[in-house]
């Protein structure tokens, strides 16, 4: 799998800056969460955030999509700059992510949890959805034809109608990551999406996460914690610490950072 | 019959769509719907009209309504009765206002005036939650009451502070009004109850439907995947509002003919509608008809068995009753927590495997 | 202005706001340990209320089984221990079987309950309206009147310092005894409680007992004041507001909010009523706790919901 995966992610091309994060800094009551936090995405990069659990990745994620609101710093997204913005506005602008702990829809179907990622690019009004005729069906039809093409993307045809609520952790993390496709996103953030995984679940998550990259041009920004992983998958790897962020860089440079080794990995890996 | 699915291939997702994909229970639906339409109405008589089916119509369509919001868009509300009132009120003031109105037109309407209240009392949705909910939802069911019984001007100021459906008629035959024929009372409400459950339908299985379900079952997702929680929670509370105004236009036009607002719209005709959708099956429109149908038979069935059957006093069977529907709600609620819709769906599950166990 | 027309109100705001209080501290105890929001509380005053004039009456059926009726203080513990037994048979014949439920499962099932109690009264006890006489003080407390002109009522008086010490009992009972703190953690988290040993089922018998205990307290004194009927379950209904403004885990809450609710129900009835044809007594309450939800979502007493994903 490493060969693989080295081979494509120096095939493609990588493209201008389309995230910018500036000097964000974020706490929760007189808690420090981040403190002044800066780097950069480029277009069609992998980029992995890694750090000690509680280093803020999390809180870094929630800020970029619009759920943490900053104290200070801004956000400059394919160049539009905010400082406050709603969640559902970053949607809209194109970032959809996936979450540490599993926040699908747990009453509704594989299939109705995908469909609603692609909620936001649906236009038919109410009333012709009541009727269900003409255009709204044609449109319901063509959104299930893609939902189903992501279906076939992630393997999970077996368990399209299934209640997410009765499957397996592995792959309940795959129909959350199908969620996030559907909306047919231009930057993905990924919270940890391998945790609790065995080797081969992770090896198949792994080719998902760069077949997307890949086949989508999509940008993603993942958490992982797996030093493998994050070594093999990434174009570019931010450190955080205490909220801090003590070093950022290629895969190599980051391995071969004293200070990363010194405050996260404790001991070098090679 | 045999129960089996073997054979019935789905080529387009169209059919995959479909709301009954088995064709055995395709034919079944139609098989009561054409019962329902084409010889109950040769079969009915008022007492027949007035005690069972037009209130399981009536009490269907506003179980519709309250599952729509409660059921799939996880609002808590009991201010349903409040709602019907609404309904009911419009529908009096539309038609001594405008009387040459078509009855249908001013149903829909009353519908709708029902739902711009059900925004409005829906607002505190926006900031509050859960149980808070539920008791700020008291509110509407207490000042919309309050509202139509203080002022004249919506009971057009008659004596008894009572509205009475004046009479009227629909392709020549007398719909409303004292002396209407039980049978056209009925398919009228039958007619307005098919057409909506399958609007209902539709729209619960299309986008709006699940952005309701995704608020439903984790708000926080649902905003950060692109919903818009103001939108989503207010057309649920308008939709469901529109349903249950349309049921209290029926309430009162067609069922009941008469009205007073703090016995007819009283807080237990909310708790009755939601009883109706926890014992048919929250989220489940097959279950809003289910959960109707099981509260208004039960004290039907309850007061005939101990007045006639064991010979009890009228009033002692009263509070027997209310003790047995108390007993019967909780005993649903610890065997089947998840409705008669579930019952359902677990019994075709059997019937399809039968007579194997697996 | 006339200030002591002013005064008088608040007072008796004040007072009508302790009833409140009593009510809703029902609830509170049973949400705060279980997450159950009791819809039956109101009825459980009202059936508290009627058993003790069953106890006291010569028409009751104690009497009538037994020969003799009991004298005041005996029958008061009496009620008690017949809150203790429907406080088991709740737990034995409905709760246990509901566990881990939704919210709104266990709502339904208190429905559920208050029609069973109500029914069973009714039948029991017949629906007329009873006078409940326990020797508490009534009529006006004439020193007030005669040195300030106040009018404030003795029960209102005795109702406020039986709360009073009713809510002192509970806080040193949750703070210092050792079923108190098993309460609390129960409260805190189901599953971590059961981890260390407690019996959930134990509790459950202990918090309902107990908020069957303050039902027997507001049945006493609403009996007292307006005698014991089916309304004095729709007291469940005023109290609800009350808990949307102190919240529905928060015992100061209940306090702080009751006599909020209580205040401005009756500046409301006089300042506000007459404007838009009175009779608003029914819904102030809820507005007004509404419109204070819109600026405080929390409650009086909650703390800030920080939302995580």
């Amino acid at each position: 799998m490493t060969e693989t995966a080295q081979q494509m992610t120096s095939a493609k091309k990588i493209g201008d800056v389309v995230l910018a994060v500036d000097n964000i800094s974020l706490s929760f009551g007189g808690v420090r969460a981040l403190s002044d936090i800066s780097f950069q995405v480029r277009e069609h990069q992998v980029l992995s955030i890694i750090g000690p659990n509680g280093a803020g990745k999390s809180s870094l994620l929630n800020v970029i999509n619009g759920f943490y609101h900053p104290q200070e710093g801004t956000i400059t997204y394919r160049g539009v700059t905010r400082k406050q913005m709603k969640p559902h506005q970053a949607a809209r602008q194109g970032i959809a992510r996936t979450f540490q702990n599993i926040a699908l829809f747990k009453g509704m179907s594989t299939l109705d949890n995908i469909m609603t990622g692609r909620n936001t690019i649906m236009t038919r009004n109410v009333l012709w959805q009541a009727l269900r005729v003409g255009p709204a069906l044609q449109e319901e039809l063509a959104h299930r034809h893609r939902v189903e093409e992501i279906i076939d993307f992630l393997e999970i045809e077996h368990i399209r109608k299934t209640p997410v609520g009765k499957l397996p952790y592995g792959l309940q993390k795959r129909v959350e990551l199908g969620r996030a496709l559907a909306a047919e996103p231009s930057m993905l953030l990924l919270d940890e999406p391998m945790a609790g995984m065995n080797v081969e679940e992770k090896q198949d998550m792994s080719r998902f996460v760069l077949d997307v990259n890949s086949e989508f041009g999509t940008t993603i920004v993942l958490i992982e914690h797996d030093m493998g992983v994050v070594m093999d998958i990434s174009d570019y790897v931010v450190v955080l610490d205490y909220g801090r962020k003590i070093g950022d860089g290629l895969p190599d440079e980051v391995r071969s950072n004293q200070d990363v080794i010194d405050a996260y990995l404790g001991v070098s890996h090679d | 019959m045999l129960y089996r699915e073997t054979g019935q291939f789905k080529t387009s997702y169209q059919a995959d769509q479909a709301i009954f994909p088995i064709a055995q229970d395709r034919w079944f639906i139609f098989g009561i719907i054409a019962i329902a339409v084409f010889v109950v109405p040769f079969l009915i008589d008022d007492y027949g009209a007035n005690a069972v089916l037009l209130p399981f119509l009536v009490y269907a369509m506003a179980a519709i309504g309250l599952n729509i919001l409660t059921g799939y868009c996880g609002q808590l509300s009991l201010g349903t009765g409040g709602f019907m009132a609404v309904g009911a009120y419009s529908t009096y003031k539309l038609f001594t206002a405008f009387p040459d109105l078509n009855l249908i037109v001013i149903v829909i309407l009353s519908g709708l005036i029902t739902a711009a209240v059900g925004v409005l009392f829906g607002l505190p949705s926006l900031r509050i939650k859960g149980f808070y909910l539920a008791v700020a939802t008291l509110a509407s069911q207490f000042f919309l009451v309050w509202m139509f019984n203080k002022f004249g001007w919506f009971y057009n100021y008659n004596m008894t502070g009572m509205i009475n459906m004046p009479a009227s008629t629909m392709f020549g035959l007398q719909l409303t009004g004292p002396g209407a024929h039980p049978a056209v009372r009925y398919l009228f409400c039958l007619g307005f109850v098919l057409v909506f459950a399958l609007v209902a339908k539709n729209i619960v299985r299309g986008r709006l439907g699940r952005e309701w379900m995704a608020i439903r079952d984790m708000d926080i997702a649902a905003e950060i995947i692109g919903i818009r929680p103001l939108y989503a929670k207010l057309s649920a509370f308008a939709v469901s509002s529109f349903y249950v105004g349309m049921a209290g236009a029926l309430y009162f036009g067609i069922w009941l003919s008469s009205a007073e607002p703090v016995e007819a719209f009283d807080i237990n005709q909310s708790f009755l509608v939601l009883f109706m959708i926890i014992i048919g099956g929250l989220g489940s429109i097959m279950g809003s008809f289910l959960g109707a149908a099981f509260i208004v038979l039960m004290p039907l069935v309850l007061k005939n068995f101990m007045v006639d059957g064991l010979d009890i006093a009228v009033v002692t069977a009263k509070h027997v009753e209310i003790i047995t529907m108390g007993m019967l709600i909780i005993f649903f609620l610890i065997v089947e927590p998840h409705g008669l819709a579930r019952l359902w769906t677990i019994a075709k599950e059997k019937l399809r495997l039968w007579p194997f166990p697996h | 202005m006339d200030w002591l027309f002013l005064t008088e109100t608040i007072i008796s705001g004040l007072m009508a706001g302790v009833m409140y209080s009593l009510v809703a501290l029902g609830f509170v105890l049973i949400f705060k340990a279980s997450g159950i929001f009791n819809f039956a509380q109101g009825v459980m005053a009202l059936f508290a209320a009627l058993a003790l004039y069953d106890f006291l009456a010569p028409e009751g059926w104690f009497n009538q089984l037994f020969g003799f009726t009991l004298p005041v203080p005996i029958a008061i513990v009496a009620t008690a221990g017949v809150m203790v037994i429907l406080a088991w048979l709740i737990e034995r014949l409905v709760l246990r079987y509901l566990i881990n439920q939704e919210g709104i499962i266990l709502f339904m099932a208190t429905i559920g309950l208050a029609y069973v109690l109500e029914g069973t009264g009714d039948l029991l006890f017949g629906s007329d309206v009873k006078p409940l006489d326990i020797g508490i003080p009534q009529g006006a407390w004439d020193y007030l009147l005669d040195t300030h002109g106040l009018y404030i009522e003795k029960l209102e008086i005795f109702a406020a310092i039986t709360a009073a010490i009713l809510v002192t009992v509970l806080a040193i009972f949750f703070q210092k005894t050792r079923i108190g703190r098993a309460l609390r953690a129960v409260a805190d988290d189901h599953q971590a409680a059961l981890s260390v040993g407690i019996s959930l089922r134990a509790i459950w018998v202990i918090v309902w007992a107990v908020a069957g205990f303050v039902a027997l307290v507001a049945g006493i004194m609403w009996g007292s004041k307006s005698g014991v009927q089916f309304s004095l379950s729709l007291i469940a209904l005023k109290a609800l507001p009350v808990l949307i403004l102190g919240g529905f885990t928060s015992v100061p809450g209940a306090i702080v909010g009751g006599l909020i609710i209580g205040v401005g129900e009756k500046l409301a009835e006089i300042y506000v009523g007459p404007m838009v044809g009175g009779a608003i007594e029914n819904w102030f309450a809820y507005m007004l706790a509404l419109a204070f939800l819109l600026f405080r979502p929390q409650g009086l007493f909650g703390e800030k919901i920080i939302e995580r994903v």
